[in-house]
């Protein structure tokens, strides 16, 4: 009998990470004292590490790395030596108000905008211009009137979630069938009950992949709006521990990255579900 | 002078052309009218312009000239007095069938608590058939069913004037069949007043009492008004048993294969007036010659 697809997949994935490892593993073996000459006395100073060919850390460290690091998340030993969960913390806090702050806006604008022909022609130009720019490009400006480091890297979150979440609601709302339009017509319903009763939740999976698109976007500018004003949050523990040369510390922080983003989509997948609907 | 309950008065509909082509004016001088508790079918080909008029009662489009009168009442914008049965259903698919029917019926009734909706909408649910299928999504459904929580839903609000929108065009035959009979059985029991667009000649003698033939479009107008010779209650599998049937059948389909291209080519008797179309009751030959 044939295994399920799922449990041949999770083999594959299984090989795939020990075949990973493997080759890893054998890129950072140290080769021995024979291959690498180094002076005498620099290698009594350094001790084994002058004769390693690779400063790159073994599998083997960064495992124990990671397994140190999550026994004891939060930690605070001062500025620079924080646990990875006080620093995951103030990151996701810093994007949670960013992205709220860009829903508050975003959504009853492009509901303006999906439902007046007349603002959507008005505000595209300005869209279209916004869109592309990089949001770390506003970072000197926001500091330079905002005046406070993590104010401006929230406001930097804002910046770049407003318009994925923004466009998406104007092309939801704007593509309600008219049929259940007319519907709430024939049925004199009021405006604000047939906006909440009829285009919501028909807009609602369109405006729900736009912000599960906007918090991806948010996710990855965050890293490097921390590493740019520093101070606290996992881009910073980036850039901080590489100032430390400390490169497993490094590896564990783009796992956590990792690990972390992939949750806060599965959150919004889990939402988007709730909303969706099948005609 | 009595007025109809239903009056309509010179409408006209025209259609801006784009790239400076002259406008189409779809049909003008429209005028017609029916009585309360009268089922109503109108016949004709596609761009004649019935939907245009179905949708002007509604209060769903703009006429670009000429008037609606209900019970005496100027027709401007939607109203719950008219429930239309739209075509594609129409029905929100994150809603249950039940919750559609609230829907409707919380917009009728706003001081209703949730017990009142809910045994009404039941009511209604049950009159087509879905009792069962109440706490269903539409996608659960069938075409069919999905049309009937349509019907449900218009007739949950208790309109005044029903309009349907070819409601049975994308059912296959036997449960269009069904759902006709159904039709009749409520509107026999309910006297509801009716405005139903088709194209199917036989639905139109089952269920009508007038039909209204319109003539092909551009410029159409309304040719005819032919009254229904066959007696209520009709029922489906009998009808066609009745001579009058093929002098009504023929009659129509006479008109649509042949006679409505020609009136619209400007083949009209001397007397036609717009004002009051001829009406027309057709009768077997076998009678005409005994008489």
């Amino acid at each position: 009998m044939k295994a399920s697809l799922t449990l041949r997949a999770s083999m594959v994935s299984a090989l795939i990470l020990v075949v990973f490892l493997g080759a890893w593993q054998l890129a950072t073996l140290p080769t021995g004292g024979g291959a690498v000459y180094a002076d005498p006395e620099y290698a009594a100073m350094m001790g084994g590490a002058a004769t390693q060919a690779s400063s790159m850390p073994t599998p083997g460290v960064v495992g124990s790395t990671i397994l140190s690091q999550l026994s004891n998340p939060f930690y605070d030993n001062g500025p620079n030596d924080k646990g990875i969960g006080i620093q995951l913390a103030y990151s996701l806090s810093r994007v949670l108000a960013g992205f709220l702050l860009a829903a508050i806006v975003a959504v009853p604008l492009g509901f303006v905008i999906g439902m007046s022909p007349l603002m959507y022609k008005a505000l595209n130009p300005y869209i279209q211009i916004m869109k592309p720019i990089s949001p770390l490009a506003w970072m000197p400006l926001a500091l330079y009137t905002i005046k406070d480091a993590s104010l401006s890297s929230i406001f930097v979150i804002f910046i770049c979630s407003i318009w994925p979440m923004m466009i998406n609601t104007a092309h939801g709302v704007a593509s309600v069938k008219k049929d259940w339009l007319n519907v709430a017509r024939t049925l004199e319903v009021s405006a604000f009950r047939t906006a909440m009763q009829v285009i919501l939740p028909a807009a609602a999976p369109t405006i729900l992949t736009g912000m599960r698109i906007s918090m991806g976007i948010a996710w990855l500018v965050i890293v490097a709006a921390e590493m740019l004003v520093g101070g606290t949050g996992i881009g910073y523990f980036v850039w901080n521990e590489w100032n430390n040369l400390n490169l497993s510390n490094v590896i564990f922080a783009i796992f956590m990255i990792g690990a972390v983003g992939m949750l806060l989509d599965m959150v919004f997948g889990v939402l988007a579900k709730l909303v969706s609907y099948q005609e | 002078m009595n007025q109809p309950f239903l009056k309509v008065e010179g409408l006209k509909k025209v259609f801006p052309s784009p790239g400076g082509a002259p406008d189409v004016t779809v049909f003008e001088n429209i005028h017609f009218g029916f009585e309360k508790g009268e089922f109503v079918c109108i016949i004709g080909h596609s761009g004649c312009g019935k939907s245009t008029i179905l949708n002007v009662l509604a209060g769903l489009d703009e006429a670009t000239a000429g008037n609606v009168f209900m019970d005496g009442r100027e027709v401007k914008g939607p109203s719950l007095d008219r429930g239309v049965v739209f075509q594609s259903h129409a029905l929100m698919p994150w809603l249950t069938v039940m919750e559609n029917v609230a829907f409707a019926v919380s917009s009728r009734w706003k001081d209703w608590n949730k017990e009142q909706v809910r045994t009404h909408c039941m009511k209604y649910i049950e009159l087509v058939g879905l009792g069962h299928a109440a706490d269903k999504k539409p996608h659960q459904l069938s075409g069919g069913m999905k049309q009937r929580v349509g019907i449900a839903r218009a007739f949950a609000i208790e309109p005044k004037m029903l309009l349907m929108d070819e409601p049975f065009g994308a059912l296959d035959a036997l449960t269009r069949g069904v759902i006709q009979d159904e039709l009749v059985k409520i509107c026999d029991a309910t006297h509801q007043t009716v405005f139903m667009i088709t194209h199917d000649v036989d639905e139109a003698i089952l269920l009508a009492d007038k039909i209204v033939l319109m003539s092909n479009g551009p410029l159409a107008k309304i040719a005819e008004i032919v009254e229904n010779p066959l007696p209520h209650p009709r029922v489906r599998q009998e009808i066609h048993h009745d001579p009058q049937f093929y002098a009504v059948r023929n009659h129509l389909v006479d008109f649509l294969v042949s006679r409505s291209k020609l009136i619209a080519q400007g083949e009209l008797s001397s007397d036609y007036d717009p004002l009051h179309p001829p009406v027309i009751r057709p009768v077997v030959e076998a009678l005409k010659l005994a008489a």
